[in-house]
């Protein structure tokens, strides 16, 4: 009598079948919101209407995004024969050629296309093997195992390439300690920018038994630079509501809420239909695959707020209220949402839950550094050659990542500074690159990797006007619960406007150090306490350039002449 | 007040108490029902504020207090569109203010407003999350990316149904 795993996995499987190892082709797109944004959904239209039009042997998907975004609209075709061939930058009115050609004539188009994957590489000429391109091989796909591969809509698909499996094991091998104890041993520290070793937090919440405890998923993302949180949900939502269940077993949690933005639609669609499904086949609801234990979940919209990630900030936000950090203690094992014990996670930390139960502790500790193990999903634009989301192993150096990976500047003549990990840390100059991506190596030296964003600017940039914009976005999102932040960030914006039109006065300096410094002393939250961590990195790193420009030898920036920039005017009242 | 504008008023708190009931997820709270009717009616109109009182158990002042608090609510209705132009650091440094100068030209506005002709409702937004495709803009949250002032100026202005 098969288990309802059993029975589900042999659906799966059987769904694989269909698309890969069937007579009919399978034409993928790569969605997402990146893909949208290129204009992937007109690509997909139009391969499908080909498809039809022609009468082509072939099934077309939107799939995740494989996340080389500098090839996107990006389509690969895989054929009966096994070979996968991928066409970058595809515009719409190239379907009917490439259908007819590569699907019904059986002539992969080598000169259009940029790389094959599968077969033994003696019909795709001279194309590179995909996982050749230093884009792809440096990468170690864990979080992302499933990008370029599935529908992400489509929970059989999920399921046939090991999904789900965790959580079966879980649930019919393992207790609940032994899960914590297995996250612990792998040393999987959080992915939202504190990197607390999770098993540890899980560990706070695991003993209670109240009634009613709740496991919540973080997705605000409100970090500009950073996508790989919503990435994640929007490409593979279901290594995430895979994640937050064990999460919950291992804590014996009774809720899971998924917390996203409005707006962000494509991520909120891909979490509903992915949560709707889990209930529909008893991945969710009472007595999960047979078992004893029950969890519920669901999708919670917060409004537009970055401090609303903040975890205490965003409990508030849940329960519907304004989203202003709490005071901690108490802290949320003991007393979160709506005062029940709560523990709260980044979506990558919960992504990589279902491998790490997968695989044992031991696969993921040998992956990374010491300090720090598993990889890095990094999320590189600005003035990049190869702009994308990338899954590194922790450990390999910035440079290497914005060389080997990135391709180096793509415009102007080199990388002269970096934005890395959101607007509350650095701004990275060159003497930093050589710091290995790793939680302790990066806060040696006064960096973050942060919600994982790269933002890469070249040699004409202006660091006062880049400055500038960041502490107007602190200043906007301050919630306005505490005078430090929400005057001092606008008391530092007022200084570095100052600044940008060679207006500034001979105490700025000392004033705007002042000011940071009061602000971290007197704010409840990392909004306020990190808002001078910007300026204090680019202090460090490009102070002969701030001199300058406090000096008036800086051309104003901006398109303006006057080194004003347009701003929202809108305050949090 | 006249007859028309109390029975405007009656016909708009019923179409938010349909809203408001009409929400499926398990959880209901004040936040919850303020974006459901701003998801539906794209902006919040006083009587929201009154009914989501009345249907959540909670003080005007409560409801008043978070609607303030979240920057994606309005109070006016919106133009026909809206288009958001995204000023974080990465499209920044890829020319988001030049992007921002000309749709404020083509729009005729000087700041997060209307377009007079009522059509356009321009905002800027801090991250529209495809930062690999800067500078990006959006249209209904739809998200377009490799803007230039050219292309963004041909967006709004088919946006406004003018000739480009």
């Amino acid at each position: 009598m098969p288990t309802p795993f059993e029975e589900l996995k042999t659906r799966a499987l059987k769904r694989w079948d269909e698309f890969t190892s069937g007579e009919k082709a399978w034409i993928r797109i790569g969605g997402g919101t990146s893909g949208q944004a290129s204009g992937a959904d007109s690509v997909f239209d139009s391969f499908k209407s080909t498809v039809e039009g022609l009468g082509a042997n072939a099934n077309v998907s939107m799939v995740g995004a494989m996340g080389l975004m500098y090839m996107e609209p990006q389509v690969d075709i895989l054929m009966p024969d096994g070979v996968r061939v991928f066409y970058g930058n595809v515009e719409p009115d190239e379907a009917k050629n490439i259908v007819t050609q590569h699907v019904n004539d059986g002539k992969p188009l080598l000169d259009r296309a940029f790389a094959y994957s599968g077969g033994d590489g003696t019909t795709t000429g001279s194309l590179p093997a995909l996982d050749s391109l230093p884009t792809v091989s440096y990468q170690e796909r864990i979080a992302t195992r499933n990008f370029g591969e599935t529908d992400p809509h489509d929970l059989l698909q999920y399921i046939a390439r090991g999904g789900y499996e965790a959580l079966n094991r879980a649930l019919t091998d393992m207790t609940p300690e032994q899960i914590v104890d297995e996250i612990k041993a792998s040393g999987l520290r959080g992915r939202g920018g504190a990197a607390f070793p999770a098993g540890v937090k899980w560990g706070f919440l695991a003993p209670s038994t109240a009634p009613t405890k709740y496991v919540l998923c973080n997705c605000e993302e409100g970090d500009p630079g950073a996508f790989n949180d919503k990435g994640i949900i929007e490409n593979d939502p279901h290594t995430l509501i895979e994640g937050l269940i064990i999460n919950g077993y291992a804590t014996r949690s009774t809720h899971g809420y998924v917390f996203i933005r409005t707006g962000h639609n494509l991520p909120i669609e891909a979490a509903r239909k992915a949560i709707q499904d889990a209930y529909d086949v008893g991945l969710l609801g009472k007595n999960i695959l047979g078992s004893e234990f029950s969890f519920e979940m669901e999708v919670s919209l917060t409004g537009d707020s970055y401090v609303a990630g903040e975890e205490t900030a965003l409990m508030e936000a849940i329960e519907g209220k304004r989203a202003t950090p709490r005071f901690k203690p108490p802290f949320p094992a003991a007393a979160g949402l709506w005062q029940k014990p709560t523990n709260i996670n980044n979506v990558k930390t919960l992504a990589y839950v279902p491998e790490i139960v997968r695989n044992g502790s031991g696969w993921f500790k040998d992956i990374g550094t010491e300090t720090t193990s598993g990889t890095a999903i990094v999320c590189l634009s600005g003035h990049i050659t190869y702009p994308g989301m990338y899954e590194i192993p922790m450990g390999m150096t910035i440079r290497d990542v914005l060389e080997k990976i990135g391709g180096g500047v793509s415009e102007g003549e080199r990388i002269k500074v970096l934005q890395a990990g959101g607007p509350l840390n650095g701004l990275l100059g060159e003497d930093a690159f050589d710091t290995m991506i790793d939680f302790d190596a990066m806060s040696e030296a006064g960096a973050s990797i942060g919600s994982g964003g790269i933002i890469v600017g070249n040699e004409t940039t202006n660091v006062v006007d880049l400055l500038r914009n960041l502490i107007a976005f602190n200043q906007f999102e301050s919630c306005g619960k505490c005078f430090p932040c929400r005057l001092g960030n606008t008391h530092m914006l007022e200084i570095l406007d100052r600044m940008c039109q060679n207006k500034a006065k001979s105490t700025d300096l000392a004033l705007i150090e002042r000011v940071g410094l009061s602000m971290k002393a007197g704010s409840l939250c990392g909004h306020g306490q990190l808002g001078f961590n910007p300026i204090a990195s680019a202090l460090k790193y490009f102070g002969d350039e701030i001199e300058a420009c406090l000096a008036g030898e800086l051309p104003t920036p901006g398109v303006f002449g006057d080194g004003t920039m347009i701003l929202p005017t809108r305050t949090r009242p | 007040m006249t007859t028309a504008d109390t029975k405007q008023s009656s016909a708009l708190r019923v179409e938010i108490q349909q809203i408001l009931s009409a929400q499926q997820q398990p959880t209901i709270t004040i936040l919850s029902s303020l974006l459901a009717v701003q998801d539906s009616m794209h902006y919040l109109p006083e009587e929201a504020i009154k009914e989501t009182a009345r249907f959540t158990g909670e003080t005007t002042n409560e409801v008043w207090s978070v609607a303030s608090f979240y920057t994606n609510f309005r109070f006016t209705p919106p133009g026909e569109k809206t288009l958001d132009v995204c000023w974080g650091p990465s499209c920044h440094l890829l020319g988001a203010q030049s992007i921002l100068e000309s749709v404020h030209s083509t729009l005729e506005v000087s700041e997060e407003s209307e377009s007079p002709d009522g059509k356009v409702t321009l905002k800027y937004n801090t991250c529209l999350g495809a930062c690999a495709q800067g500078p990006c803009i959006a249209i209904d949250h739809r998200v377009f990316g490799k803007q230039t002032p050219e292309t963004a100026t041909k967006i709004a202005m088919d946006l406004r149904g003018l000739k480009s």
